[in-house]
């Protein structure tokens, strides 16, 4: 194991930012510590790299226990969301600090950078300051200035938050092509569920400071653990419902529940993509108006309102859409394929029940 | 742009036009009210001055400054301004820092404190030197008996002005550090800096210029100050004067040689300013031609 928490809390004052997390990074791994802002993420993130003191449980880096190791004992490599880079040092001094610090010899020392450089493409920049980088370039060298020293893990505070959108996706790409081939122990904070499915091997996701979930995108999205995370990664509908008679009811619509007591309040959650929509009214069994179409892309977002009032989301490729002649305002029949039970306790989350044989979700299906 | 909007191509420039006159109007009349508040209130009488100083003749004024009480007070002052301006950067730097990177309690009531001397008269802070250290003083009795001299002698000259100079450097540097934040610092830590590390190359480093800043204003009051000074002092010419109370001596000997002696020591003062500033925007010019040339330099690789 690289990194490992084990029981891990944290408290500033009466607040509890960090409660009795554990969870394990393996050598190599690029995860992603996933959850809304004040979640208790970069906590977690400076607790491993020791700019924290965990208020109960262990930190373990590498086999060892660092709790009483400082931030300059743990060979960490860290990137603030911000960069922080060194303003009065120009590109080469800032990468050559940890190196100058740890007393590299200058040969060596030079031969170091000149390699990063080579890596992050940032030949010809040495000698420019901070503020004459673009965002994306100071990034890279952020990320060049903490990889240099050679830690033994990459820890990295929303590493997109502060470029614009056009440059994040680039720089995602990016993170994923160095961590292949460095293949150092990369640990990334993100509030967006889309990056930490796309980049990541594996993720963790939490809410106020309690771990919800780990496991890889597909398992986290497939099988979320409880509700918040089924909620949180991707897009669901969640309806309110009655059960009658066995099956759970809300408006027109009517989900198999046997299992639930009869008059019992649950709620329904389906994913966007199990709503499958046709222009064909004889097609499926429900109806409705599409209200809206957003185009997310290739996806398209499509809202749809039903007699009872009730609106629910659904996603079709732009083929699929056009292919059917869709537009704003029609009438159109559909069928919710997959969807599951939720009961009021995160913990009860119900397994997913199939409507329809289930055809194999598609990798746009995860966005 | 103009190959995106083709048809716009004739009325924007137009329209910037009468932006910027009417913005020209405005900057012309804020930059004339400036210059004719710094000729007449800073530049007519900084050469009144040097005039006056001057109206006896170059040799009077050689000898208005080499005079040997005019000599020790010049050496005064400078003394005094070197022991003052250190012990203002060191106090200043550790109650920024204390201010701008830790949550405390009691915090805002240290502000308040730093804050103290500007907000008291310095007659009063002179005042109050003497009711704590002078003869009938409280501390008095016990300072005699040791036969330490602190009031009109150079250790009083010296508190007097550290407690009028207290706040310049930390008042200076306090909204700079709270600027930077603790990131760079953190970020110098995960890099393996120690503590005194990451103070000498990252923090100095990012306050410089608000460092410098303080330590030319702190100088500057340090040389010239002359309320909290002049109660403390007890004016002995030779031991106890420092340059203004030269000044004001020399100008109550009311003949003309001694007036134009006031002034020459005077000029000296504004001399000394004067200097600090060219010092202070030589650094500056400095600092802006490394950057362009390191910018120009990273453009042709």
């Amino acid at each position: 194991m690289s990194i490992e928490l084990q029981g891990v809390t944290k408290k500033f004052g009466d607040t509890v930012a960090v409660n009795n997390v554990s969870f394990s990074v393996r050598e190599g791994e690029l995860m992603a510590l996933l959850g809304p802002s004040g979640g208790g993420k970069t906590t977690v993130l400076r607790l491993v790299a020791g700019l924290e003191m965990p208020t109960a449980g262990d930190v373990f880096i590498r086999g060892r226990r660092v709790n009483d190791l400082s931030v300059q004992q743990r060979n960490i490599g860290f990137v603030f969301q911000n960069y922080a880079l060194f303003k009065n040092m120009n590109v080469f001094r800032n990468i050559a600090f940890g190196l100058k610090i740890k007393k590299w010899k200058r040969a060596r020392m030079q031969a170091r950078i000149e390699e990063l450089l080579k890596l992050f493409g940032l030949e010809g920049l040495e000698r420019r300051y901070p503020h004459q980088l673009s965002g994306g370039q100071r990034q890279r060298v952020a990320i060049a200035r903490a990889l240099a020293p050679q830690p033994s893990v990459l820890l990295l505070d929303e590493p997109f938050g502060a470029v614009d959108a056009r440059i994040r996706q680039e720089l995602r790409e990016w993170l994923v092509t160095l961590h292949h081939d460095l293949n150092v122990t990369t640990v990334f904070v993100t509030h967006d569920q889309e990056e930490a499915l796309e980049v990541a091997n594996r993720i963790v996701i939490f809410s106020g400071g309690v771990l919800e979930q780990v496991g890889t995108p597909r398992e986290v999205y497939d099988q979320p653990a409880n509700e918040f995370v089924a909620r949180f990664i991707g897009a669901m509908n969640v309806l309110e419902a009655k059960v009658r008679e066995g099956v759970a009811r809300i408006g027109e619509l009517e989900f198999p529940a046997s299992g639930e007591a009869e008059g019992q309040q649950v709620r329904v959650g389906f994913r966007p993509y199990a709503v499958q929509v046709s222009a064909d009214l004889t097609r499926y069994r429900y109806h409705a108006v599409l209200q809206h179409t957003f185009f997310l892309g290739v996806l398209l977002r499509l809202e749809l309102e039903l007699p009872s009032g009730l609106t629910l989301r659904a996603r079709m490729t732009k083929e699929d859409y056009a292919q059917q002649g869709l537009e704003d305002g029609r009438r159109v029949s559909f069928q919710i394929r997959q969807y599951r039970l939720l009961a009021g306790e995160a913990a009860a989350l119900g397994p997913e029940a199939e409507l329809q044989p289930e055809t194999p979700p598609v990798l746009g299906d995860y966005i | 742009m103009t190959t995106f909007f083709p048809g716009k191509r004739g009325t924007a420039p137009r329209a910037a036009q009468r932006g910027v006159e009417e913005s020209s109007l405005a900057k012309w009349t804020l930059i004339g009210i400036a210059l004719v508040f710094c000729v007449g209130f800073l530049l007519l009488p900084l050469l009144n001055v040097f005039a006056q100083a001057l109206a006896k003749g170059g040799a009077h004024y050689w000898r208005s400054l080499t005079e040997p009480d005019s000599r020790a007070a010049i050496r005064l002052t400078l003394m005094v301004a070197a022991i003052c301006v250190p012990l203002n950067v060191l106090f200043g730097l550790a109650a920024a820092w204390a201010i701008a990177k830790f949550e405390f309690r009691g915090k805002p009531f240290l502000v308040t404190l730093i804050d103290l001397p500007f907000s008291v008269s310095p007659v009063v802070a002179g005042l109050m030197l003497v009711v704590l250290l002078g003869q009938q003083g409280f501390f008095g009795e016990w300072l005699a008996a040791h036969e330490i001299k602190i009031i009109f002698a150079v250790p009083g000259l010296v508190l007097a002005t550290v407690f009028i100079t207290f706040p310049f450097v930390a008042r200076e540097l306090i909204p700079v550090m709270q600027a930077a934040g603790t990131e760079q610092e953190e970020a110098a830590l995960t890099l393996g800096a120690s503590g005194w590390q990451t103070f000498w190359h990252v923090t100095l480093p990012s306050v410089k210029w608000g460092l410098i800043y303080g330590v030319i204003l702190c100088n500057a009051r340090a040389m010239g100050e002359f309320g909290a000074v002049s109660v403390v002092s007890g004016h002995i010419a030779g031991l106890t004067e420092t340059m203004p109370l030269r000044v004001q001596a020399l100008y109550e000997g009311a003949t003309t040689a001694t007036t134009a002696a006031a002034f020459a020591v005077a000029s000296l003062l504004a001399l000394l300013a004067l200097l600090t500033l060219g010092v202070k925007s030589a650094l500056e010019w400095r600092q802006a031609r490394a950057e362009r040339i390191a910018a120009s330099g990273a453009g042709q690789r």
